[in-house]
């Protein structure tokens, strides 16, 4: 009989750590890198690491629920004849028709439409589902150009050209074969149950002045009527940003590393890319550095989950953010009522994260047409229209404790850091003191 | 007969015109060009359109119906996502001509550089000249046909797409192959080439298209990824 173990005796190793050993057997088993769906797993420096510091003597509240406090923004007023006017500041991502099923499409189409709000194409192309549903929809450009053609491009209320994701940034991405279902494979002109593989650059324009050409070639094919987007992950992003303004973008979107991907490589998930917060700073500086504050709406998105996350964004200078996992957890993702199936699959409620197989019992994530019907878009679009007014409440509940009648008057003069890592990269005095590090001595 | 002078009307004037629903059934011409951009994009109806000179990038970027003639060279993106219809070009073509086009017919009279057909997707291509490197990457359906010789790695990470090439390839791309050219495919391309108003004589092309290994990832095509 083998003796009994007291798990209080084993020491867990803080390098090869019980999943650190676990990935290391299945490597050695498998020979293929791990792929899988979500943002980066690890601790960043977020959001999380700022205060506000509210309303005091020398500043006074608004009055919760009764004061006016205004959430509406205002995206492509820079050349679009026909921005987009939106009740909240708060947009879903895009994620393509392909990675979610049809259902999942149409209920992020309702319940953006519910709250006044957007929702994003991807790769994939623009169903009819998503089209019908959604008020705003931005119809994604990006290199594999899938489904991509010029009457579904007139249709759109914006076009956003994404060069990058937050999640990997510099590189492509792959359906796996078991998702592509006829429907999926008709859309991208492939064969049914190959691997789709999303090329990482655009096929026909490299460098920004390409991309200067490039937007004014969409432009001219939608008569100049709706905002051009210029989507990047967040890396050199003083950079990016200043060379999409300068290649004519109406609105930039910065997707930080915690950014969420349908399918990619957990090496490239969790070590490219930087976080939200030190993007969102870079992302105003740039701007404002070339006086285009406000002028250029920007939008930034990665591991947004609270209307505290939101209020930080806004509060940094961004116009608005955008979700993708939250908008899918509060549409039925990871429902603990599913718990069972996710045992069968080998996962559990809260840990699903295989979004590449297909086989997700929620219906969300899925070709399966038995598994998609059980995503009922009515009810889940309902889940996520609830969810963003939360958002939107939670973020008029800070902004008004700041006494802001308009939640873009938040700035970074209402907030303190909590570490020194997030006063150094969001330019955040440290609480309790005026010290930003980087500046003005030690 | 509606015209359109560069040198005085904008780019933007004769697009929009392009899109509209006047400019159905009409003869469009379009003098001095100068190399300008987007020149004829996202036409939309059954229009003629003859530009007299050379063009920059993206001219007749995805094109639908339209017969669009350049009688000059074209520079970047030639017909880029091209939908229907058909653009002609008399000169060269620059990089990427006819990427990611979805169908009508693309002929180059002359030589199309790097790249040309990069990412198909069902439009058929016609070269009377040479090709550069990278053609038909990933090239997902469609017909391209090269009269002259094809530059390096041509039809790398292919999908369903056909190649014809009648001179010298360079090399071959990841999992594209050389494949018998059988009757079918001769009328198949003896009919493209009369459409691209070429001498329509298949003999002395080869055929190439996906050797279909790649299609599902196996860790044992790994040196290939
Ligand atoms: C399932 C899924 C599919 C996605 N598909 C795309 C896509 O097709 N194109 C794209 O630009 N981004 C895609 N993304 C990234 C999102 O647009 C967005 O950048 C990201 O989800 C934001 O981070 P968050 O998930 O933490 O909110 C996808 C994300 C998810 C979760």
């Amino acid at each position: 009989m083998a003796n009994k173990i007291d798990p209080s005796w084993l020491r867990e190793s803080a390098a090869f750590s019980r999943p650190v050993i676990r990935e290391i057997q299945r490597a050695a088993r498998e020979g293929i890198y791990d792929i899988r769906g979500g943002g980066a797993k690890r601790t960043v420096p977020t959001f999380d690491d700022l205060l506000f510091l509210g309303a005091s003597v020398s500043r006074y509240p608004l009055e919760g629920y009764r004061e006016k406090c205004d959430t509406g923004v205002t995206l492509g007023t820079r050349f679009a004849q026909k921005p987009l006017e939106l009740s909240i500041p708060i947009t879903i991502a895009g994620m393509s028709f392909g990675a979610l099923s049809a259902q999942a499409k149409e209920a992020l189409g309702r319940g953006a439409s519910e709250v006044g709000t957007s929702t994003t194409t991807g790769d994939g192309g623009m169903t009819p589902e998503e089209r019908g549903q959604s008020r705003y929809l931005v119809y994604q450009y990006l290199p594999s150009r899938y489904g991509m053609n010029p009457v579904d491009l007139r249709k759109a209320d914006a076009i956003e050209v994404v060069v990058g994701q937050g999640a990997k940034p510099g590189g492509g991405g792959m359906l796996l074969g078991q998702k592509i279902s006829d429907r999926v494979a008709g859309m991208r002109n492939l064969p049914q149950g190959i691997d789709q593989r999303s090329a990482c650059r655009h096929p026909d324009w490299t460098g920004p002045d390409d991309l200067e050409i490039k937007i004014l070639e969409l432009r001219e094919i939608t008569d100049w009527q709706v905002p051009v987007f210029v989507k990047v992950g967040a890396t050199r992003t003083f950079f990016d940003v200043q060379l999409a303004v300068k290649a004519g973008a109406d609105v930039v979107v910065v997707d930080g590393m915690q950014g969420g991907t349908a399918a990619t490589q957990d090496v490239f998930i969790e070590h490219v890319g930087i976080p939200t917060l030190p993007a969102t700073r870079l992302a105003v500086d740039a701007l404002k550095d070339l006086g285009m504050h406000r002028e250029v709406q920007l939008i930034v998105s990665g591991g947004i989950r609270s209307g505290a996350d939101v209020a930080k964004a806004l509060a940094l200078g961004a116009d608005a953010v955008s979700i993708g996992t939250a908008a899918l957890i509060a549409m039925g993702d990871n429902a603990p009522e599913y718990e069972e199936e996710y045992n069968r699959i080998g996962t559990s409620a809260g840990y699903y994260d295989d979004w590449q197989e297909g086989r997700d019992p929620t219906g969300i994530s899925t070709q399966d047409e038995a598994l998609g019907r059980r995503l009922d878009p009515v009810k889940a679009g309902h889940r996520l229209a609830n969810y963003l007014r939360v958002l939107t409440l939670e973020l008029q509940t800070l902004a008004r404790a700041a006494g802001k009648t308009d939640v873009h008057n938040l700035e970074p003069e209402d907030m303190v850091a909590l570490t020194v890592e997030a006063a150094a990269m969001a330019r955040i005095p440290l609480a309790g003191t005026d010290w930003i590090p980087g500046q003005g001595g030690f | 007969m509606p015209s359109f002078d560069l040198q005085d009307a904008g780019v933007r004037e004769l697009n929009a015109y392009l899109h509209s629903d006047g400019s159905a059934d009409q003869a469009v011409t379009v003098e001095h060009p100068g190399g300008k951009h987007n020149v004829a994009a996202g036409a939309m109806h059954d229009t003629r359109v003859d530009i007299h000179g050379h063009v920059g990038y993206y001219c007749a970027g995805m094109n639908d119906r339209a017969l669009v003639t350049v009688h000059g060279n074209a520079g970047p993106g030639l017909a880029e996502n091209m939908m229907g219809g058909e653009v002609r070009v008399r000169g060269n073509a620059s990089q990427y001509c006819g990427a990611t086009a979805h169908g009508g017919l693309l002929v180059v009279e002359g030589d199309a550089a790097a790249r040309c057909g990069i990412s198909m997707k069902g439009v058929n291509i016609v070269v009377g000249g040479s090709i550069g490197h990278m053609s038909a990457f990933m090239a997902q359906s469609g017909i391209l046909v090269v009269c002259g010789d094809a530059g390096d790695s041509l039809g790398d990470s292919i999908y369903e797409a056909r190649i014809y090439v009648r001179g010298r390839v360079s090399g071959l791309g990841a999992d594209c192959i050389e494949k018998e050219l059988g009757e079918g495919h001769a009328a198949e391309l003896g009919a493209l080439l009369e459409r691209a108003g070429m001498d329509p004589d298949p003999s002395g092309f080869r055929r190439y298209g996906s050797a279909r290994q790649l299609y599902n990832f196996r860790i044992d095509n790994v040196s290939a990824y």
